[in-house]
C-alpha cells in the first residue's frame, strides 16, 4: 500500500491549465517533508509527461503514489500512441506542430527529460490505442 | 546579486514582485524552449525568456526559480501575473534582447550557476 496516492484527470488541449496536476503533487511532495531534489526530479517528469498529454493525446490521466523508498508516476492516456519509441526518445525528435513550439514546447526534449531525471522510465505504447508511462524516483 | 539589481540592470518593468526585490540570486538560465529550463536539475534562480505564456510560469515553478525577466518587451499576460502571485515568482519585463539582457547581467556578476551538461 502506498502511504500517498493521488490521482487527476488532465484536460486536453488545454494549455492554460497544464501542469496544474504536477504542480499539486510538488505542493503536496514539499508539504510532507521530501528532499527538494526528488521533489524536482518527479515534477520536471511528471509536468514533461502532463504537457505531453495535453499536446499530442487529448489529454489523460495521472497516478502518482508514495512509498517508503519511492515515488510512482503513471501516465495513462489514449491518444494515438507513438509509432516509433525509439525515434521518440532521441533528444530533438518531435512530432509536435509549430503552434506547440510556439508555445515553448514540441523540442523533442519531453521524453528524454522524463527518463533523465528518473530512475526508472518505461513507456509503452500502441498505436491507434494510447500510452502508458511508469515512471520511479527512488529517495 | 538581488531581484532589485536584475530590474535595475535590465531597465526592467516589475509586474509581480515588489515586495520580492530583496531575494537574493544566485544563478541564471536563458531560453525560449521550456523544456531546455527543466534539462538542468541544478537550481537556476532567474529565468530569462522571450516566451510569454503561462507554461514559462509553471516551468519557472517547476524549477524553483525565484524571478522572470522577459525580453523584447514581452507584457505578461493576467493570467501569467496570477500564478506569479500565488507561486511568488516575480514577474519583470525588459525592452532589452536576450543577448544584451544576458550580456548585461553576466557583466554585472551573475553567472550561470552550476550545470551539468
Amino acid at each position: 500500500m502506498s502511504s500517498l496516492h493521488m490521482e487527476f484527470d488532465v484536460a486536453g488541449n488545454n494549455f492554460v491549465s497544464a501542469g496544474s496536476a504536477s504542480d499539486e503533487v510538488k505542493s503536496k511532495l514539499k508539504s510532507i517533508g521530501i528532499d527538494p531534489t526528488i521533489i524536482r526530479k518527479v515534477a520536471i517528469g511528471m509536468y514533461e509527461g502532463e504537457i505531453n498529454m495535453v499536446i499530442h493525446a487529448g489529454g489523460g490521466r495521472a497516478i502518482v503514489d508514495l512509498y517508503a523508498d519511492y515515488i510512482d508516476v503513471l501516465l495513462k492516456d489514449e491518444g494515438p500512441g507513438i509509432a516509433d519509441i525509439e525515434l521518440a526518445m532521441q533528444d530533438g525528435y518531435s512530432t509536435a506542430p509549430e503552434a506547440i513550439r510556439d508555445l515553448g514546447f514540441g523540442a523533442g526534449m519531453g521524453l528524454p527529460n522524463m527518463k533523465r531525471f528518473t530512475d526508472e522510465f518505461n513507456l509503452q505504447s500502441e498505436v491507434g490505442v494510447g500510452t502508458e508511462v511508469r515512471m520511479r524516483v527512488y529517495f | 546579486m538581488k531581484i532589485e539589481e536584475v530590474v535595475r540592470v535590465l531597465n526592467a518593468d516589475v509586474y509581480y514582485g515588489n515586495d520580492l526585490l530583496d531575494v537574493e540570486l544566485n544563478s541564471a538560465c536563458a531560453a525560449d524552449m521550456m523544456s531546455d529550463v527543466l534539462a538542468f536539475l541544478k537550481d537556476q534562480a532567474l529565468l530569462i525568456s522571450g516566451l510569454c505564456n503561462p507554461q514559462v510560469v509553471r516551468t519557472a515553478d517547476m524549477m524553483d526559480i525565484k524571478c522572470i525577466a522577459l525580453v523584447r518587451g514581452k507584457v505578461p499576460t493576467e493570467d501569467m501575473i496570477r500564478l506569479a502571485r500565488e507561486k511568488k515568482i516575480a514577474i519583470i519585463s525588459s525592452k532589452m534582447r536576450m543577448y544584451i539582457a544576458c550580456g548585461k547581467l553576466y557583466e554585472s556578476g551573475l553567472k550561470a550557476g552550476e550545470v551539468s551538461v
